[in-house]
């Protein structure tokens, strides 16, 4: 049952045409002609990209498609050999990651990283900004920053409570499961109060219960306004959660769309299966394969 | 054979002045490896700053100045002192910024060199005394406040210090005391926090909105304050400098006493200092009451250096096989790092 937010996103990228680089009504993230070279090979060459704001938009492709390397570009994790983009209006191309961060775009990584040796309810505490406390003159008076520690403690207890890590509150985030840390971090995240938040492969190494308790967090947090992009392989899970998919194949954005607009469009089917792969390979036209009939 | 002696001897040894040197530079290490995870493998350099800027100032700017300020002996240690911790800062400062964005190996190069290249340079240069080094009364400001009744040595219960030593381990444990509170302090506050999470992974704490190279630095600083000031008390309670005595094995050691203690605790090198001196010292009387009693007739006295640090070396293995966490560390956390 989609609620209000969804609907209304859904509605406003209906009269989106589906095409690459496509415009969209009430965008938060604007890319133009972002590029990124490592030697001879271009990783990613995007020549425009729009995310709709409270959209769920899903960045998928084959392996080596560079949709990880333009996460990291956006986020500053690297740096673009050119392009420019804007965040809620406002350029922020190149910037350092920690202040786009603090602006409200927050992504996570493919590889989880959860602070082992801290406590899961630490690794959350470290997720609010504007602390007080972290600075170096005002962490030695704690009178300074204790109020505001009980009211990030409370947050934190909260969200985990959401994501049901309470329990776990005080181990070590070492000492979770593979997808307990996932659900860590998609909530350390949310401590931030992320405009758009952006996920490399939330759902990798996550087992199918887990998984569907992953996507109503997404749901969730989508309804609350704020905007999802993410990185996925798992095709149910982009059906099923994603308002607008973008597909990239070596580097650049081939296809836009719905989900169901995408699946079908054959740029999409190329790219992940080759050009010619309802084509014999023989001359003659028989097939090399047993019995094969394409 | 008297181990009563070689017991005292180690006490004494074990929060004796060498002792509270390790400990202040073990510290610094704590606060930079410990919870920020910086591997500083130059230590030393940060010390011997401490020391050689102290004895410059003392031995040569001082008596050069006074024919324009004719006080200037009286005075000079306690300029020198904030003068030392200055330039460490600019150590710091030097050491870190090109180093600190890159991954953490860099800082561990960088810092091994520097030591070596302090010692090295140090040795040619004339007015820092070359490889004699400076000696002199250099402690001279600070022995003249000493409340110690002049008597030779002065008795406390076990332990027995000279009147010079036990002004300087007084001091230096009142020193300690307060760092290790400041310590405290700032590993409890969220600014400890920040660091221990860009020890676990920095690109995530960088994902979290924290300026971590900032931080890295302030570690980096804070650190190396603590190990001038085992600079400073080093060339005051030795009244001599050398640039031979800033070798890289002392960082070493420096690491040896804080995995001892307990890696990011705050009484970590306190405890791995005493127990450290504690063993190095003990062994070392009771071979030499041995060997000059004659109950071991196979070592000659010269041999007893070396031995003690083989015989020390094996109760270190044996710790590390038996209690790899050590004295204040924690298994369940220690295991985390085998992933």
């Amino acid at each position: 049952m989609p609620g209000e937010v969804a609907a209304a996103a859904q509605a406003a990228l209906a009269v989106v045409s589906p095409e690459p680089g496509a415009t969209k009504p009430d965008s938060i993230l604007v890319a133009d002609s972002v590029s990124r070279h490592f030697g001879g090979l271009t990783a990613v060459d995007v020549a425009h990209l729009e995310v709709q704001r409270s959209s769920i938009t899903a960045l998928i492709g084959p392996n080596g498609a560079g949709k990880s390397t333009l996460f990291n570009l956006l986020t500053g994790f690297d740096n673009a050999d050119t392009g420019n983009w804007t965040y809620e209006g406002a350029s922020v191309t190149n910037m350092p990651s920690y202040k786009l961060a603090r602006k409200g775009m927050v992504r996570t990584f493919q590889l989880t990283k959860s602070l082992s040796r801290l406590t899961v309810l630490d690794n959350m505490r470290l997720g609010a900004t504007g602390q007080k406390g972290e600075r170096m003159g005002a962490a030695i008076l704690p009178f300074i920053w204790r109020g505001q520690e009980k009211a990030i403690t409370e947050q934190a207890m909260a969200l985990l409570e959401r994501f049901n890590l309470a329990a776990k509150s005080a181990d070590f985030a070492g000492a979770l499961s593979g997808g307990q840390r996932k659900l860590l971090e998609m909530a350390r995240a949310l401590m931030l109060k992320p405009n758009l938040i952006m996920l490399d492969e939330p759902m990798a190494g996550v087992n199918p219960a887990l998984k569907q308790s992953l996507l109503d967090h997404i749901r969730d947090i989508r309804e609350e306004g704020t905007t999802v992009m993410f990185v996925e392989h798992d095709m149910d899970m982009v059906r099923d959660v994603s308002d607008w998919v973008v597909v990239m194949a070596q580097g650049k954005v081939i296809a836009e769309g719905t989900p169901r607009s995408v699946m079908g469009n054959q740029a999409v089917i190329d790219a992940y299966l080759g050009a010619h792969h309802d084509r014999n390979l023989t001359a003659s036209g028989e097939s090399l394969t047993q019995g094969g009939n394409s | 054979m008297d181990l009563g002696f070689a017991l005292t001897q180690a006490l004494s040894q074990a929060i004796g002045v060498t002792a509270i040197i390790y400990l202040l530079a073990t510290m610094g290490l704590n606060i930079q490896f410990g919870y920020a995870g910086l591997l500083n493998f130059g230590q030393v350099a940060f010390v011997a700053v401490g020391s050689y800027t102290i004895g410059a100032c003392v031995m040569t700017v001082a008596p050069a100045i006074t024919s324009w300020w004719p006080s200037a002996e009286s005075y000079i240690l306690w300029i020198a002192i904030p003068l030392a911790l200055l330039v460490s800062l600019l150590l710091s400062l030097l050491l870190g910024i090109p180093t600190l964005r890159l991954r953490a190996d860099y800082l561990a190069i960088v810092t091994i060199a520097t030591g070596e290249i302090f010692r090295l340079v140090v040795k040619s240069i004339e007015p820092l005394g070359g490889v004699q080094g400076i000696s002199g009364k250099i402690g001279a400001n600070f022995y003249a406040l000493n409340p110690f009744p002049d008597v030779d040595r002065v008795e406390l219960g076990l332990v027995t210090y000279t009147r010079s030593d036990i002004w300087v381990v007084v001091v230096g444990w009142i020193v300690i005391g307060l760092l290790l509170l400041l310590t405290w302090a700032l590993m409890r506050s969220p600014w400890g926090r920040s660091l221990r999470g860009i020890r676990e992974d920095e690109d995530a704490v960088l994902a979290l909105g924290k300026n971590t190279y900032l931080r890295k630095m302030q570690a980096l600083i804070l650190g190396g304050l603590f190990g001038t000031m085992a600079g400073i008390f080093w060339v005051v309670a030795k009244q001599s400098v050398q640039p031979d005595s800033f070798v890289p094995d002392f960082t070493f050691f420096c690491y040896t006493i804080l995995i001892l203690g307990g890696v990011a605790r705050v009484l970590g090198p306190l405890i791995g200092t005493i127990i450290f001196w504690f063993l190095l010292v003990f062994t070392e009387q009771t071979l030499i009451t041995a060997v000059e009693s004659g109950t071991i007739g196979f070592l000659e006295l010269t041999q007893v250096g070396p031995i003690r640090f083989i015989l020390v070396g094996v109760a270190l293995m044996l710790l590390m096989i038996f209690r790899p966490q050590w004295i204040l560390g924690d298994r369940k956390e220690l295991a985390l790092d085998a992933r």
